[in-house]
């Protein structure tokens, strides 16, 4: 049953009447909820807030959150939403903080009685219920948002490009390669290599967990981008599952060097350019 | 990350977007981990998943892969059904030659999965969708 806008006003009414009653109670029964995550004082500074709003929203007699005139208390409802959102408060959490005013306003009206009390009670859950829909889609496109936010960030974490020595840098690559990821890859590691001037550039696969043709492609147009730009690129990181797999596969890496392990194309690196290896430390002496 | 298998039924994963081909790969490696694969034939199943869902994906328009625990009496081993009901593949010796593409890939995911498993069955026909099963027993 939907609110008039003569309910409306009655709601206003009754929220201002009983105002210091309500907003105690309505914080009260929120606070049993979040188990001391949010201080009592914020508590009941935020329900303070949504009760003069809807005052407002009352007095104008609106009978929808949509209408035009609902924008103060949508925005207020949407930051409340966002601030449970982003202190990894649960939905439910977050949509008690609304449906509370239910319990109250029932209790309210118990002791207000009259014939018109059960239906006025219908109707404004009507509209608590519409305001706790808002709250929890505010609620699920904050997270979204936190989650697309940190797939950005991971994508970026993700990629670093190291420098191992004088003119040798390496990308350790982690995970799954798609085709983003490889994006981002290949931009670093070029601009890394025009940055530190390094004529030498590893790719290492350790932590990637199948090599597909997909991965293969892209690791084979890193290094062919790389050579363009006169650096040479040697792929370290091969296990022996991994070479069993590429070789079945039938995947070609053609005269680009691969390695089994970082430590190899280091040291295959440095040889090429005549730095002097010493083995002294050997075990036993 | 470990996923939960429940081995006494088929996995079933939708293939609509890149995600789920990741779905896949975990997928097929949690149930090649649990009826004890070696490491190399896990890597290779999980190689020719990979391939054979982002195929179902690019070519088929999306589908389903069923994963499921198979047993001949004296092993036991993975089977994995691909099934999209996209254009279907009108030249099954052309597509399965080493090197064709027509997606500008390297043009070995469909020839190369069939070496990286035991035994490789494919259901197609233009216009019809494409149905593959591919079977990697334990050693």
């Amino acid at each position: 049953m939907a609110l008039t806008a003569e309910q409306s006003g009655r709601l206003a009414g009754l929220l201002r009447e009983h105002g210091e009653r309500i907003t105690l109670r309505w914080t009260e029964i929120v606070a049993a909820q979040m188990r001391g995550r949010l201080s009592h004082a914020e508590l009941l500074r935020q329900v303070q807030d949504l009760h003069r709003i809807m005052i407002a929203f009352g007095d104008q007699g609106l009978v929808d959150l949509a209408d035009e005139g609902g924008g103060e208390l949508r925005a207020e409802l949407a930051e409340l939403s966002r601030g449970r959102a982003r202190q990894g408060l649960s939905a439910t959490e977050t949509a008690i903080s609304v449906f509370a005013l239910k319990d109250v306003l029932l209790e309210t009206l118990e002791v207000a009685g009259g014939t018109e009390a059960l239906r006025d009670y219908v109707a404004y859950s009507a509209l608590i219920d519409q305001m706790g829909l808002f709250t929890f889609e505010s609620y699920v496109r904050t997270r979204e948002s936190l989650i697309a936010d940190q797939a950005e960030q991971l994508l970026e974490l993700s990629t670093p490009v190291v420098k191992l020595w004088e003119g040798v840098v390496a990308v350790p690559l982690v995970g799954t390669l798609d085709s983003a990821r490889a994006q981002v890859v290949m931009e670093r590691l070029l601009q890394t290599l025009v940055d530190t001037g390094s004529p030498y550039a590893i790719i290492d696969i350790t932590g990637v967990p199948a090599v597909d043709t997909q991965v293969a492609q892209h690791i084979l147009k890193t290094v062919v981008a790389a050579r363009l730009m006169g650096a040479d690129c040697i792929i370290s990181g091969i296990r022996p599952q991994i070479a069993q797999t590429i070789v079945a596969l039938g995947i070609e890496f053609g005269d680009i060097a691969t390695k089994a392990s970082l430590a190899d194309a280091l040291r295959h690196v440095l040889r090429s350019t005549g730095v002097e290896m010493g083995r002294r430390a050997r075990r036993g002496q | 990350m470990t996923v939960g298998v429940d081995l006494g039924q088929p996995q079933t994963q939708e293939v609509r977007a890149d995600e789920d081909v990741v779905r896949v790969r975990q997928l097929v490696r949690a149930v090649a981990v649990a009826v004890k694969l070696s490491l190399v034939d896990q890597t290779k199943l999980v190689t020719a998943a990979s391939e054979l869902a982002r195929n179902t994906l690019v070519y088929g328009g999306g589908g389903t892969v069923d994963v499921m625990t198979a047993d001949n009496g004296r092993r036991r081993g993975v089977r994995i059904v691909f099934a999209d009901s996209g254009p279907g593949i009108a030249d099954l010796d052309l597509a399965l030659t080493d090197g064709y593409t027509t997606g500008g890939g390297l043009g070995l995911g469909l020839s190369g999965a069939r070496r990286l498993v035991d035994e490789f069955e494919i259901d197609t026909a233009a216009g019809q969708g494409t149905r593959i099963t591919v079977t990697k027993w334990s050693r």
